[in-house]
């Protein structure tokens, strides 16, 4: 079936997005990111490491994926703005996974620096792609502000514990007039598969994968997840009843 | 004169140019970035961007994240 995942005008066959944090080497994140089936891969910017041996970018180029730049580690709208601004320059790409985070232990957004770097980034010329909470009417300020989506997190960064506030992301998926993409707390398939059935256009996800016992085997997990939620999506499923309702027609 | 590139400290003669603040930890042709005490710098303005005493250099590349 043909349902692509588009965002600013451009289609992705792949409605699961990857980050690369966490893989214990180049050599299983790649085999990973093959099996997941991704199109799209978040990579953090730092410092060069005159030491360091094998690229991260190497590697998606030569698995033909795109490269998402995030502001990983940033705490305010300034310091995102500038690490947008080198990712552009280093990577060719102004496309940007918007990250503002309010301190070390949760790593949740902080919603006033999120959204002041993300209006100065779209006014840039940017294409950002936020990382926020799972909050429907900042959803709708970023939105508003001319984000290309809008990526609620189903619980802290890294914390695998699922979507907290299903009730909160299908509101925010109801008025959304961009992507929804769930980002960040996804810890197993049937998470990824839930957050397809709320109506997320799509799932972005590291942890889960790189983490893994097998992260080849969880990313293929993922990838089916991911397929299997969005086909229920739009399926529709059937109302939850109180009672039974019969499925054999009633005996003669 | 004294710049810092990458928060280490380094003797620099002067009017070094970006160009050469970068070498002096990459050779990478592409994937790289460069800011001058905060400001980003277009690779193609490395070359005639000359360095004063104190300058704060930040080279940055892609790695595994996110």
């Amino acid at each position: 079936m043909d349902d692509p995942l588009v965002i600013a005008g451009e289609a992705f066959s792949s409605r699961l997005i990857m980050g690369t944090g966490g893989a214990p080497s180049l050599d299983v994140l790649g085999r990973a990111l093959a099996a997941s089936g991704t199109e799209l891969t978040t990579v953090a910017m730092r410092r060069v490491d005159p030491a360091a041996t094998g690229s991260v970018l190497d590697l998606l180029k030569d698995h033909g994926i795109r490269v998402l730049p995030n502001t990983a580690g940033c705490f305010t709208a300034v310091e995102a703005v500038r690490v947008a601004k080198l990712a552009r320059e280093a990577l060719g790409t102004a496309w940007v996974k918007l990250e503002v985070i309010a301190d070390e232990r949760t790593l949740l957004p902080d919603p006033l620096e999120l959204l002041t770097a993300a209006e100065q980034l779209v006014a840039d010329g940017f294409t950002v792609l936020p990382y926020t909470n799972d909050d429907p009417v900042l959803a709708r300020h970023l939105e508003q502000a001319g984000c290309a989506a809008v990526m609620p997190l189903g619980s802290p960064i890294g914390s695998g514990l699922g979507i907290r506030n299903q009730h909160n992301i299908e509101l925010i998926v109801e008025s959304a007039g961009v992507p929804v993409i769930l980002d960040a707390g996804i810890g197993t398939a049937s998470d990824a598969a839930i957050a397809m059935e709320l109506g997320c256009a799509g799932v972005l996800l590291a942890t889960s994968v790189t983490r893994a016992r097998s992260p080849e085997l969880m990313a293929e997990a993922m990838r089916l997840a991911v397929s299997a939620g969005r086909l229920a999506c739009l399926a529709g499923r059937v109302p939850r009843r109180k009672l039974a309702l019969a499925s054999s027609p009633p005996v003669e | 004169m004294e710049i810092t590139v990458n928060g280490e400290p380094r003797a620099a003669t002067a009017g070094l140019s970006l160009a050469q603040a970068v070498a002096l930890v990459t050779n990478a042709e592409t994937g790289v970035a460069a800011a001058v005490n905060g400001d980003v710098i277009r690779r193609a303005a490395w070359e005639a961007t000359q360095l004063s005493d104190g300058d704060q250099v930040e080279v940055l590349t892609a790695v595994q994240g996110g």
